[in-house]
């Protein structure tokens, strides 16, 4: 895998560096007739942390789902140059959280995680200690016998998150996992996901509505607009990481939710 | 990683400080369960004191309306010959039961896996269920040529519609972000249908499961009653019948007993079932604690 730039380079690649995902023109439109995303031009970066940012309605979640390979764009291309088409295959590469933790009832916590590699046919030895490991890195260790209705939703969404890294993904995408949640617990699962990346190196993508998230996590926010879905804005965040409290309080903080607010605000007016 | 757990653990810590409030338990049951098993009992034996009562005081004869006591006694003198009717009829019960789980999942399987099959068959399993199986019970008693075969096709018929009706709603109620995350991970049909939708169909099935148990019973008393008019059957209602031409009330009521019990046991039984099945994950078996 490549190596992480915590510097936060912003919209720009490095030169010559190929993106992992590379989506030209990409549009979508629905049975119905809505035209829930147009003509999207996007190019992220491997190791890269971005956020779609943008109003309800501005087919973000749809945008995400597509690049998760969830429903075909009507026009316009996904390309993963980055990715070796014949060995990785679909699914293998990639992690998905839902808004929902979106967990088997039915499963205590260590089976729901050991579900990617139960479908892969890992041998169940060594599922169950990767799945166990994956669970203690998210901060759940001794909770692997728990069912889902016994945890707590910020606990149930780390089980979701311990599921999607647990086959080691390069990209990570994550459609508003935290906005169900109490802000104590968002603020703490926030730096948690920024630990979990510095330590796995994935590329993440996470969908938000909100502001001061998407600044707090982001090297890079892609800022949509609705009706019909489309980019507004690509805004760098020049901020290192790693980030914590200090950075939420502090006036550089202040001074990118402004910029970001006005554009998420021109995007909503537009 | 280390505030997460840290926090965590030290409030599990603190949670297991805090004593548990034990459930007094009487006679090794939750004290809980007592009153769901006395007050129904208490109307029950309230209910046939007054029959008893109303019996004697109006002098009722018994070849009319038996009083709870003289029902008992026969229950008791008769055994014999009555209980091995009743192990006829139940066994006809349980085996059109598990004819109907067998057949009922079986179909639905095959109908979530192909919506074509379930277009093209789906209703002919309705006409069979809306069909009075008292109805059809003696062309099938003609054409099985076999009192046996012929009473379990008759419960089956009746009992294995909610099976298959709530089977297939079942499978086709697993989330649907659960079935995309299958589909992103590339799952097999098999992989889909083993690791999601059947668990996911477990709740519905079960709850069909509850109602075939006490209609396979149903099933198979009419059947007899319809094969019973023809001379040729000795399940509990044969015996219902024969008491009923002879005059023997308090036999009839004995056997009607008989037939009520068993009913009740199988709902029991199959209630135990699912509440064994379901009671870690599943929210009607779950008890709120506010």
């Amino acid at each position: 895998m490549t190596a992480v730039t915590l510097s936060g380079a912003g919209g720009t690649l490095p030169a010559g560096a190929a993106p992992l995902v590379a989506l030209r023109g990409v549009s979508k439109r629905f049975g119905n007739g809505t035209l829930a995303v147009r003509d999207v031009d996007l190019d992220l970066a491997a190791g890269e942390f971005v956020s779609l940012l943008g109003p309800s309605g501005c087919g973000k979640s749809t945008l995400l789902r597509m690049i998760a390979g969830l429903g075909a764009p009507s026009a316009g291309t996904i390309a993963w140059p980055g990715r070796d088409e014949g060995a990785a295959g679909r699914g293998f590469d990639l992690g998905f959280v839902f808004q929902d933790p979106t967990l088997m009832p039915w499963a205590n916590a260590l089976a729901n995680v050991m579900l990617p590699l139960t479908l892969k046919k890992v041998p169940r030895g060594e599922a169950e200690a990767r799945a166990a490991e994956m669970l203690a890195l998210v901060g759940l260790a001794g909770f692997e016998r728990a069912y889902p209705r016994e945890l707590s939703g910020g606990m149930k969404m780390r089980v979701s998150i311990a599921r999607a890294l647990v086959m080691k993904p390069r990209i990570l995408l994550m459609d508003e996992p935290f906005a169900a949640l109490d802000e104590i617990t968002r603020h703490r699962l926030n730096n948690d996901l920024l630990e979990l990346w510095a330590h796995e190196r994935f590329t993440a993508v996470f969908v938000t509505h909100s502001v001061f998230e998407s600044v707090y996590l982001s090297q890079r926010i892609v800022v949509m607009a609705a009706r019909p879905g489309r980019v507004m804005a690509d805004l760098p965040v020049d901020a290192p990481y790693p980030r914590n409290e200090l950075f939420r309080t502090s006036g550089e903080y202040a001074h990118l939710c402004r910029i970001a607010s006005g554009k998420l605000e021109e995007a909503i007016g537009s | 990683m280390s505030t997460p757990q840290d926090s965590i653990a030290r409030a599990s810590a603190a949670a297991e400080a805090l004593p548990v409030p034990a459930e007094p338990r009487f006679l090794g049951l939750p004290a809980g369960i007592w009153p769901r098993i006395f007050a129904p009992l208490a109307i029950g034996v309230l209910v046939l004191a007054l029959w008893e009562f109303a019996v004697r005081w109006n002098g009722i004869p018994p070849y009319v309306l038996p009083g709870p006591l003289l029902v008992g006694q026969t229950l008791v003198a008769d055994w014999a010959t009555l209980s091995v009717s009743l192990w006829v009829t139940l066994r006809i019960t349980f085996l059109a039961l598990a004819a109907a789980v067998v057949v009922g999942v079986a179909l639905a399987v095959l109908f979530s896996q192909s919506k074509w099959l379930e277009m093209a068959l789906l209703p002919y399993a309705i006409v069979l269920q809306v069909t009075p199986v008292v109805a059809i019970a003696p062309l099938i008693i003609i054409w099985a040529d076999d009192i046996d075969l012929s009473l379990l096709i008759c419960a089956w018929i009746v009992a294995f519609f909610p099976i298959l009706s709530n089977t297939i709603l079942g499978l086709s109620a697993a989330d649907h972000n659960l079935v995309n995350l299958f589909e992103l991970y590339g799952a097999s049909r098999w992989q889909t249908l083993r690791y999601l939708r059947l668990p996911a169909a477990l709740p519905y099935f079960l709850a069909g499961l509850k109602v075939s148990g006490g209609l396979a019973l149903i099933g198979a008393v009419v059947a007899e009653f319809v094969a019973g008019t023809g001379g040729n059957a000795s399940g509990l209602a044969y015996r219902i019948l024969e008491a009923g031409y002879q005059l023997k009330i308090p036999r009839v009521f004995a056997a009607l007993a008989m037939i009520s019990l068993s009913g009740v046991a199988i709902f029991l039984a199959t209630s135990l079932i699912s509440h064994l099945l379901l009671r870690r994950w599943h929210e009607s078996a779950i008890r709120r604690e506010n």
